[in-house]
């Protein structure tokens, strides 16, 4: 699993090996580190965010050593979905059952609906929805803007995808 | 120094903008490819030919709705000796015509054709250039996809020894005009509409436009152009413009986005025409009815032209432009 780890670290040598150290010892990839020297700790401390992929079984005991090495532990936790894309609809999408329509994407499984903006102009007139759709990866992303497309061309509802690749990071 | 004998088929507002624009700028164009002289002009029920004097059609053609004499297009095609066809006659992206027949009979003859006519290129492009390089014949169609934009000429020599991966383009400013105006003033598609048809940048019959049959008609020439895909009007996916709110703006804006009718064209096959979101700082989220094209190639990078893409003036600009390519001094024919 793909984790987001920040600790913040005092601004002394040695530091750093001691977060990294545990991770390679239990088998751990570090994807990215990111030290943020502007936003510094009341205690003079430095916020340095990992990205790290490991083992779930594993990950209990990185925390655990890490702490034990009198690191302080900001925060920590696992990034399930990783891809993004925002699409919009057009239509009657609430009559046709909204909830139906964001149930079908939440049970493919890798892909959820995580963010929806809804507009009604009045009763009975197309309705327009911004949906935000997150996804494992840029695969399964793709693949859920596909569900969404099919169950919204039965319903009668036109949908506007974006137009940059960008647009799915 | 060779005469070049030019035929003008179809008067409308473009071949008209034709003929203003050779009379004009004569002495500029004749720099570059010698001497010319119109010889024949044919609208759909009337003609000219013989010595003419263009600014005397233009004029005769707009008081007289029709030209002085009675033979046909086809008749001239048949009596009078030329070495250019330049056909500016209406597009029909179904069937071609009236374009698509003339311009394979003067193919036919050894004739040079320079057309601003979508239509013949939509049903038969690679018929047409079969046949032209059969005949010993030139064709230009610059004229066909973006006016005066220049795009056919960036794809075939500018761009020439790039491997195009993808085209995006805003080809049609009739939809442009409705969509930005939709984005910035919150009014409902029909109104604006209205209000496009009375300003002339909407046709009575809109829906050429706003289903997105001329965007996707571009699309198949540029297409064709770059990827050389034999690619026909009903290989593109269309989805035209009706179906958009003004409150679609408000939300996509919310997210930085905005909707353009995009053509979309990529080195697999893809082929569609469809509102898409795009971020308001894409340099395609372009206002007015201005036209603009993406090229995405391996040695160039990112090639972006915008412009004009409709108008007599623009049109003429490249049916000129594709007089030069061909007969231009420069390019050692």
């Amino acid at each position: 699993m793909i984790v987001t780890l920040v600790v913040e670290l005092e601004d002394k040598p040695g530091q750093l090996l001691r977060v990294i150290e545990p991770i390679s010892r239990l088998g751990g990839n570090i994807i990215s580190i990111v030290h943020d020297r502007h936003r510094i700790s009341p205690l003079k401390r430095i916020p340095v965010e990992f990205v790290i992929d490991i083992d779930s079984d594993r990950f209990d005991e990185v925390i655990g050593r890490i702490r034990e090495s009198g690191i302080y532990i900001r925060s920590f936790n696992e990034v399930r979905l990783k891809a993004t894309a925002s699409v919009l609809l057009i239509g009657h999408i609430i009559h046709t059952d909204l909830s139906d329509t964001v149930n079908r994407i939440d049970e493919s499984g890798f892909a959820e609906v995580v963010e929806m903006h809804i507009t009604m102009p009045k009763l009975n007139a197309p309705s327009t929805a911004l949906i935000t759709i997150s996804a494992r990866g840029k695969k399964e992303l793709k693949e859920a803007i596909q569900i969404l497309k099919e169950i919204c061309s039965d319903k009668n509802i036109t949908v506007i995808e974006p137009l940059n690749e960008d647009a799915y990071d | 120094m060779r005469m070049i004998r030019v035929a003008i088929f179809g008067f409308g507002n473009v071949g008209r903008g034709v003929a203003r624009a050779l009379t004009n700028n004569r002495e500029l164009i004749e720099k570059k490819i010698g001497k010319f002289e119109v010889v024949a002009i044919a609208d759909s029920k009337s003609s000219i030919h013989g010595d003419i004097d263009l600014k005397y059609a233009v004029e005769y053609k707009l008081r007289h709705g029709r030209l002085p004499g009675d033979m046909k297009a086809d008749e001239l095609m048949e009596n009078v000796e030329f070495d250019l066809l330049i056909d500016t006659t209406p597009t029909d992206v179904f069937t071609g015509e009236p374009g698509l027949s003339y311009i394979k009979q003067a193919l036919s003859m050894g004739r040079d054709v320079i057309t601003s006519s979508k239509g013949p290129l939509v049903v038969a492009f690679r018929e047409l250039f079969r046949l032209a390089e059969k005949n010993g014949a030139r064709m230009g169609y610059e004229a066909t996809v973006g006016g005066a934009m220049p795009v056919v000429k960036l794809i075939k020599r500018e761009l020439a020894g790039n491997q195009i991966f993808r085209l995006r383009g805003i080809l049609n400013g009739t939809t442009n005009y409705i969509l930005s105006r939709m984005e910035r003033e919150k009014m409902p598609y029909s109104q604006i509409l209205s209000e496009a048809q009375e300003l002339g940048i909407a046709e009575a019959n809109p829906e050429y436009d706003v289903k997105g049959y001329d965007a996707g008609a571009k699309l198949v020439i540029l297409a064709n152009t770059a990827f050389s895909f034999d690619a026909k009007f009903s290989s593109v996916r269309i989805v035209g413009i009706e179906d958009i709110t003004p409150e679609a703006f408000e939300v996509a804006g919310e997210k930085g986005y905005t909707i353009r009718l995009v053509a979309e064209a990529d080195s697999r096959g893809k082929l569609e025409v469809s509102p898409r979101l795009i971020k308001v700082t894409n340099p395609l989220a372009i206002y007015g009815t201005l036209n603009a094209l993406l090229v995405e190639t391996d040695l160039a990078g990112e090639v972006f032209v915008i412009g004009k893409g409709a108008g007599d003036r623009e049109t003429a600009s490249a049916i000129i432009s594709d007089m030069v390519d061909i007969y231009g001094r420069d390019n050692g024919h």
